[in-house]
C-alpha cells in the first residue's frame, strides 16, 4: 500500500477484528479489506453497499456473468489486482476455468451466449474510453439484451470502475493464488456487505 | 433488477458534501478531474485516466506539495469515484438516447 495509514491507521477494533480474520483465513488481512475498513464513514460502507447490490441484488444476470463482467473491466483498465480477484470468483461460479479465461480473452471467440458477449463488448468499450454512445447501446439491444440487463451491467461497471482505479493508486499487493481462491469462495458464500 | 442509484448518490454526496480533511472545493476538484496545482493535478489526473500508471513518486511528491496520508486518501477516493461516475452517467445518456429513437414514430416514405 502506497499510504502507510491504510496499512495499519485503523482503529484498535478494526485491528482486532483483522487479527481474527488472518487467524481463521491462514491468510494475510485482504487488501480491499484494510481499504473498506478505513474511515468508512467516508468511502467503505456506501461503496460496499453498491458492490452487493450491483454482484448479488435481483438481477437477470446470473452471479458467474457478473463477476466475469468484473474481471472484464478489470482486465481493460489493466488492474492486476482485480483481474484475478474476480477471474478467481468467476472460475468458482461457472466451475469452468478455460471458459473464464477464454472470455476474458477474447469474448468474440468463446462459446457464451450472445448477450453477454454484446454486453462485455460495451463494457469494456466504455472503461477504454470513458464514454459510450446510442450505437453502442444499439447493438447490445439488437443482441437481445433487455433495458435493466443494461442498467445492470452499468452498476457491474461503476463498481469496478472505482474500485480499479483504487487498487492501483493506493498500490494493493498482489497474493497468490490460494489467497484469491479463498476470497472467491468467500465472496461467493457471502457477498460484499 | 439490482438498482445502485440511492446508495451511490449517497457516495457522492458524502464524499463531496460531508466532514474531511480536505476542503469541499479541493474534493471537488478532484472529483472533476481539475485539481488546479502540480504536482496533485498529475496524480488527479492519473487516477481519473491511467491509474495504473501512478506511482509511488506522484503519492510523494502529493505528500510533498503539503497534504496529509488522509488528505490524499480522500482527493484519490474523489477522483476515482468522479471518473466511474461520468463513465456511468455518460453510458445511461448513451442509453436513454438510443431508446428515444426506439420510441420515436417513424418518418412515412
Amino acid at each position: 500500500m502506497r499510504l502507510k495509514s491504510l496499512d495499519n491507521g485503523h482503529g484498535v477494533g478494526t485491528k482486532a477484528l483483522f487479527a481474527v480474520i488472518r487467524a481463521l483465513s491462514r491468510q494475510p488481512t485482504p487488501e480491499v479489506l484494510k481499504l473498506m475498513m478505513y474511515r468508512p464513514d467516508f468511502f467503505g460502507t456506501h461503496m460496499k453497499k453498491i458492490t452487493h447490490e450491483a454482484m448479488r441484488g435481483p438481477s437477470a444476470w446470473s452471479i458467474g456473468e457478473r463477476e466475469l463482467m468484473a474481471a472484464f473491466v478489470s482486465k481493460a483498465n489493466d488492474c492486476e489486482f482485480c483481474i484475478k480477484a474476480h477471474t478467481a470468483v468467476a472460475v468458482r461460479a461457472y466451475r469452468d476455468e478455460a471458459m473464464v479465461s477464454a472470455a476474458l480473452a477474447d469474448p468474440a471467440m468463446t462459446a457464451i451466449n450472445e448477450p453477454l458477449r454484446a454486453t462485455l463488448r460495451m463494457l469494456g468499450k466504455l472503461s477504454r474510453e470513458h464514454t459510450l454512445d446510442a450505437i453502442d447501446i444499439r447493438a447490445v439491444r439488437a443482441a437481445g439484451v433487455s433495458h435493466q440487463q443494461i442498467v445492470d451491467a452499468l452498476a457491474v461497471s461503476f463498481a469496478f470502475n472505482t474500485m480499479n482505479r483504487l487498487a492501483d493508486a493506493f498500490k494493493f499487493v498482489v497474493p497468490g493464488p490460494e489467497v484469491f481462491d479463498a476470497g472467491a469462495k468467500f465472496l461467493l458464500t457471502h457477498g460484499y456487505r | 433488477m439490482s438498482d445502485i442509484r440511492e446508495a451511490r448518490e449517497a457516495l457522492v454526496a458524502r464524499i463531496l458534501g460531508g466532514n474531511g480533511t480536505t476542503s469541499l472545493t479541493q474534493r471537488s476538484e478532484a472529483f472533476n478531474n481539475a485539481w488546479r496545482t502540480k504536482p496533485t493535478s498529475t496524480l488527479i489526473e492519473r487516477v481519473a485516466t491511467h491509474a495504473r500508471k501512478v506511482s509511488d513518486e506522484d503519492i510523494t511528491a502529493a505528500k510533498e506539495s503539503g497534504l496529509s496520508e488522509d488528505q490524499v486518501f480522500e482527493i484519490v477516493v474523489c477522483a476515482a469515484v468522479g471518473q466511474a461516475t461520468r463513465q456511468y452517467d455518460a453510458a445511461l445518456a448513451a442509453l436513454r438516447e438510443a431508446e428515444s429513437n426506439e420510441h420515436a414514430p417513424k418518418e412515412p416514405r
